[in-house]
């Protein structure tokens, strides 16, 4: 033990002469936020050259021992660890400069997932949030994130989440509307927006009726909605079905203007039928007289 | 002179020779393709007058096939050409006759009738034709009497077609990342089914676009080992119809040959979507479907096209239900010829044997392709 507590304190007798050179040679900052202005000094005399070496940059200066070194605003940007060297003909002396990010949010990048989704789905919106400074610089410290999502009829979520390691996570539930929500996430000033699709969900039902029409029989149905009262954008494929004599018709035929018709071979005793993807719609039977 | 100049020699006089030979006794179907006569056979026999004239369609001599007609005063060469090739684009519009049969139905001393059965060769695969014909004797040679279907003719006419069409625009190569894009369609597979075949594993079941937006739709199935590591992975091809619009339900079929379910301990199914700009016509109607029991088991019906717009080619799917309501077999078939407006086409799906008694439902799909448009 003794001779550990021996070997320790003639350690730091060699080391201390060495750091007190350097600390004499450079005189820098601890840290600086990025893109701002700084001064190296340094002390004796003599030519040299200072290098400044960090993430993704390397800055050189031939300059006058002595004097003070200046660096105009946004010369290091880049946040990180940055190490300061001095060279001369005979020795070299080193400090280290901290760059942080500059504590104003200047830009967020904003993921909304997903894009287009159906209404009514508990926390079926998620946003994720990265703030940044103007140098693109991930703010590590703490802030605050205003989410906001707002339908067309003025609706409004708002949750205030704080960042964690420069970001922010939040789930939304999707409204009972469809239309184009507007979904944006603030801090300070600097706002982002995406949009999201709210989109109707499954038919609530089928109701379909039927009339004859020479030798064919014209279905119809209603218009279709889902169970929030949004209408089922046109496109959405109903499928027809007309069982008969131990045969069957069929035809998929997409909404039109909210409805889906067609003709169908009219056959006494037929029983028709609508469906759309997993909802079945009412039954007919057809009968002649 | 040297072994190579000898060698030389050798086969410049070998060439000469075999020029010479293939000229006095050239090859029936080099002859053929150079123009000559003698690759098809004499029609001194009804089975020759019906396999010359299938040589001469193989062969693409439509002149030669139509001159050796006994009816051909009743149609002109074009209209001959066109009932074997599609009077519309189709699949056998670019097809090759592959090989052909003949059987022989009913024969007497100056009658026969035959059927001959043209297997064209089509960008999904063979598409076997059969036509009844009759053959009859004139002095010493047999001749066909060809059967040339009437083509439909769709009355001059203005149908109001409400094209009903999705597009896609995706981000751009400038935008930042994090920009939003565009979902994918959700799709999920509603139904599932595992079977040992006796040519392997096969799994069926369907899959369901539950989005508000049209798909293009795959799924792909990955067999597990017994300690879950990946056997073989393998997807549905063109047993799916890859076009899915709003809320239709697509069959798929998957086919793993020489596996066995014994050594499966699971399977991971994989469905893949991605946005696809697409239209909703036009509407087929799949009319007097009918379940046709064994032998010969296979689901029939006729397409009729509801829109204005032709379809080039359509793909039928048939999905077969036990009546449990579980899907044992998807099949399908490609309809030859193009699908007119209002005009009904036939169509036969061939069902196995054995699973024609285990089932006791089918639902029916149509893709189609039209010129200048997606499946």
């Amino acid at each position: 033990m003794r001779r550990r507590f021996v070997f320790l304190v003639a350690t730091l007798l060699i080391a201390a002469p060495c750091i007190i050179a350097q600390d004499e040679a450079i005189q820098a900052p601890k840290s600086i936020a990025a893109g701002d202005a700084f001064a190296i000094q340094t002390t004796g005399s003599g030519k040299a050259a200072l290098y400044i070496v960090g993430p993704n940059q390397v800055l050189k200066r031939d300059v006058d021992r002595g004097q003070s070194i200046s660096f105009a605003p946004g010369t290091l940007h880049n946040a990180g660890h940055y190490l300061v060297i001095l060279k001369t003909d005979s020795s070299s002396y080193t400090s280290e400069v901290d760059v942080l990010p500059a504590n104003a949010p200047s830009e967020l990048s904003f993921l909304a997932r997903p894009s287009r989704l159906p209404v009514g789905l508990h926390d079926g919106i998620t946003g994720a949030v990265y703030v940044f400074d103007a140098y693109k610089n991930l703010i590590t410290a703490p802030a605050s994130v205003s989410f906001e999502l707002s339908n067309p009829s003025g609706v409004t979520q708002t949750h205030v989440v704080q960042t964690h390691n420069g970001a922010a996570l939040t789930a939304m539930d999707s409204t009972q509307q469809q239309g184009a929500d507007k979904f944006t996430a603030r801090v300070g000033d600097v706002i982002s927006t995406r949009i999201v699709g709210q989109v109707p969900g499954d038919p609530c039902g089928i109701k379909m009726s039927a009339k004859p029409s020479g030798q064919q029989i014209e279905l119809e149905t209603e218009p279709l909605r889902d169970c929030s009262g949004n209408a089922v954008p046109d496109g959405t494929i109903v499928t027809f079905t007309e069982t008969y004599a131990g045969a069957q018709t069929t035809a998929d035929v997409p909404l039109k203007r909210g409805i889906a018709q067609v003709a169908m071979p009219a056959h006494n005793g037929a029983m028709l039928s609508a469906a759309s993807g997993v909802v079945l719609g009412n039954q007919i039977r057809w009968e002649t007289h | 002179m040297n072994k190579g100049g000898l060698l030389a020699a050798f086969l410049m006089a070998a060439t000469i020779v075999l020029v010479i030979v293939g000229t006095i006794w050239p090859a029936p179907s080099a002859l053929a393709y150079a123009g000559g006569q003698h690759l098809f056979q004499s029609s001194a026999t009804p089975e020759d007058a019906v396999n010359s004239l299938g040589q001469a369609i193989q062969a693409k001599a439509w002149e030669k096939a139509y001159s050796s007609l006994a009816n051909k005063a009743q149609f002109t060469e074009p209209q001959f050409e066109h009932d074997l090739t599609g009077y519309y684009s189709s699949l056998l519009t670019y097809a090759t006759l592959d090989h052909f049969d003949v059987r022989p139905l009913h024969s007497s001393a100056d009658n026969a009738d035959m059927q001959i059965t043209l297997y064209w060769s089509t960008v999904v695969g063979l598409a076997p034709v059969s036509r009844d014909i009759h053959v009859t004797k004139n002095g010493d040679q047999w001749q066909v009497t060809w059967p040339v279907a009437k083509q439909p003719v769709v009355p001059p006419q203005v149908i109001p077609v409400n094209y009903l069409r999705w597009d896609v625009i995706y981000p751009g190569a400038g935008d930042d990342w994090g920009t939003q894009d565009v979902e994918a369609p959700h799709v999920r597979i509603v139904d599932m089914h595992p079977v040992q075949r006796a040519e392997g594993v096969v799994i069926m079941g369907e899959l369901l676009n539950e989005d508000v937006v049209p798909a293009y739709v795959s799924v792909s199935a990955t067999l597990l080992g017994k300690n879950q590591s990946p056997i073989a992975t393998e997807s549905s091809f063109d047993k799916i119809s890859h076009l899915l619009l709003p809320k239709q339900v697509t069959p798929f079929l998957i086919r793993f040959p020489d596996r066995s379910l014994a050594g499966v301990s699971g399977i991971r199914m994989t469905p893949f979507s991605t946005l696809i700009s697409a239209s909703a016509d036009p509407v087929i109607e799949i009319d007097n479907e009918h379940l046709n029991p064994a032998p010969d088991a296979s689901l029939t019906g006729q397409l009729i096209n509801q829109s204005g717009q032709i379809a080039n080619v359509a793909h039928v799917i048939g999905t077969f239900y036990d009546k449990s309501g579980q899907v044992v077999w998807v099949a399908d078939r490609y309809v030859d010829t193009a699908l007119l407006p209002q005009t009904p086409v036939p169509f036969s799906i061939h069902i196995p044997e054995d699973l024609a008694r285990t089932i006791s439902s089918q639902r029916t799909t149509v893709a189609t392709y039209s010129e200048g448009g997606a499946l």
